[in-house]
């Protein structure tokens, strides 16, 4: 469950629409069942009363939307920022991609949010809804009654290894600010690179020979936005690719991966929105870990205006060889 | 059917201003460096963008080598620095990704060195060969 209701934010929205300091919202929709919520935006208090929800199926980040809705109309946006997705706010103002003076932004805690492909899995068919509750979430079926996953079981993977509960852009806050984590979000990438290679590249081949090139994870990247992108291109020939697990895919993901890299705050929304389920975050997250190691810590986000790491050099960086070599030894 | 010897598909990218003199020289010393290695000349070895040598991978290269000036010698006087970060970064994902790690690497030539060149490209050529070719990344639809 999280720490606030849907009832405090529509409260605040509600009160931001009065006074005129804002003329439209972004805030999750209701979906045809309860847990298939979808981004919305909003443009008067009854369209939020009827529609805006706030529950355990929240997990859209807000923050690219704003690249394009800043640039349409006078007023100001309201939106709400969960902490991670503050770092990409923030990223992409270091970016110059919008005008941080038409955004009211409200921070919101989150207590993580549930992973529907995990609690579906639960019943084949017949869900009826499900819901968060204090023991854990709460399947509700038609023929077996309801099933209650732990929570732990329940989050999405990104959640369970929350980077960071601080808000670290925001106008106002609602609720408590946490602290940054200290999370354990690169065991799964030691774990792969404690593989050897040919057990790596079996892995990769499984999960990106899956990969139907919908451009679902480009779409929702918070730091995909390009206006044009190199993957419109309709004679990239992507539309004759093999149905078998042919793994033609991979260059496309370490394209974008690497488009990413250095400025990825990891707010794992390229996962999230996968339709095959791809854990492309691991992608993200190699670059992430190899910069940490290499070129010092570094959190994309946490700072306007941090020089990337990969527009950045010091003449005493690793050579590429040797980079590998501790790349593979998890340094 | 006459079995012909294995030769890899090696492309360097040689940065204009050291490495592809450094390649000059060698030729212009007699050096001897195998064949396989086709060289792209490159204004710089920070042009070489890492979707350039993912092509080259697609499309059947067994190896890929990126050769510039030493640290500190660019002629831009910085580009190679972020060659450098950048193909670490690059050669640790492929390696993460399961591509042996060998088929990658960033040599710095100089123009006065013809001879590091040749036996730089007779090392690499060999390693390569080694390794036999590159199934992993090659793309069929990309070599109709």
């Amino acid at each position: 469950m999280q720490a606030l209701t849907r009832e405090v934010l529509l409260d605040r929205a509600k009160a931001l629409f009065a006074d005129g300091t804002v003329d439209r919202a972004y805030g999750w929709k209701r979906g045809e069942f309860d847990y298939d919520v979808t981004p919305g935006l909003f443009r008067s208090v009854e369209e939020m009363e009827k529609e805006f929800v706030f529950d355990d199926f929240c997990g859209a980040n807000f923050s690219k939307y704003l690249v394009e809705e800043t640039r349409k109309g006078e007023g100001k946006i309201l939106v709400f920022l969960k902490p991670c997705d503050t770092y990409s706010f923030n990223q992409l103002l270091t970016e110059h991609r919008f005008d941080r003076e038409k955004v009211y932004a409200v921070g919101i805690p989150c207590e993580g949010m549930a992973d529907v492909t995990k609690l579906k899995a639960e019943a084949a068919e017949g869900i009826r809804s499900i819901t968060a509750e204090k023991e854990g979430f709460v399947v509700h079926t038609l023929y077996d009654g309801d099933k209650t996953v732990p929570r732990t079981e329940g989050l999405s993977e990104r959640c369970l290894v929350c980077k960071s509960k601080k808000h670290v852009a925001y106008d106002e806050l609602l609720g408590e600010d946490g602290e940054v984590a200290d999370s354990a979000r690169f065991d799964e990438v030691a774990r792969l690179e404690a593989m050897n290679a040919d057990e790596r590249f079996a892995f990769w081949q499984r999960e990106l020979s899956r990969c139907i090139r919908c451009n679902a994870c480009r779409d929702v990247c918070p730091a995909c936005t390009c206006e044009t992108c190199v993957f419109n291109n309709p004679n990239s020939g992507v539309e004759s690719k093999a149905p078998v697990t042919s793994f033609e895919e991979q260059m496309f993901h370490i394209i974008r991966a690497f488009h990413v890299a250095g400025r990825c705050t990891d707010c794992g929304e390229c996962s999230r929105v996968c339709p095959q389920h791809i854990p492309l975050h691991l992608l993200n997250r190699k670059f992430i870990k190899d910069i940490n190691a290499f070129y010092g810590e570094y959190q994309a986000g946490a700072e306007v205006g941090s020089r990337a790491p990969l527009v950045n050099y010091t003449t005493a960086d690793l050579e590429p060889g040797e980079a590998v070599q501790r790349g593979n030894e998890h340094a | 059917m006459q079995v012909t010897e294995y030769k890899p598909k090696i492309v360097a990218f040689c940065c204009n201003w050291c490495s592809y003199a450094g390649a000059d020289l060698a030729g212009n010393n007699r050096l001897a460096y195998p064949a396989e290695v086709k060289i792209i000349r490159v204004p710089c070895s920070c042009r070489v963008n890492p979707m350039f040598i993912l092509r080259a991978f697609q499309r059947g290269a067994d190896g890929v080598i990126i050769c510039g000036c030493h640290p500190g010698d660019c002629h831009y006087t910085s580009g190679n620095y972020y060659t450098r970060r950048r193909m670490a970064l690059l050669f640790s994902m492929l390696n993460y990704l399961g591509i042996e790690k060998e088929r990658t690497r960033v040599e710095w030539v100089s123009a006065a060195e013809g001879a590091k060149f040749a036996a730089t490209m007779n090392d690499f050529v060999q390693t390569v060969a080694a390794l036999g070719e590159n199934k992993r990344l090659e793309d069929l639809r990309c070599k109709l």
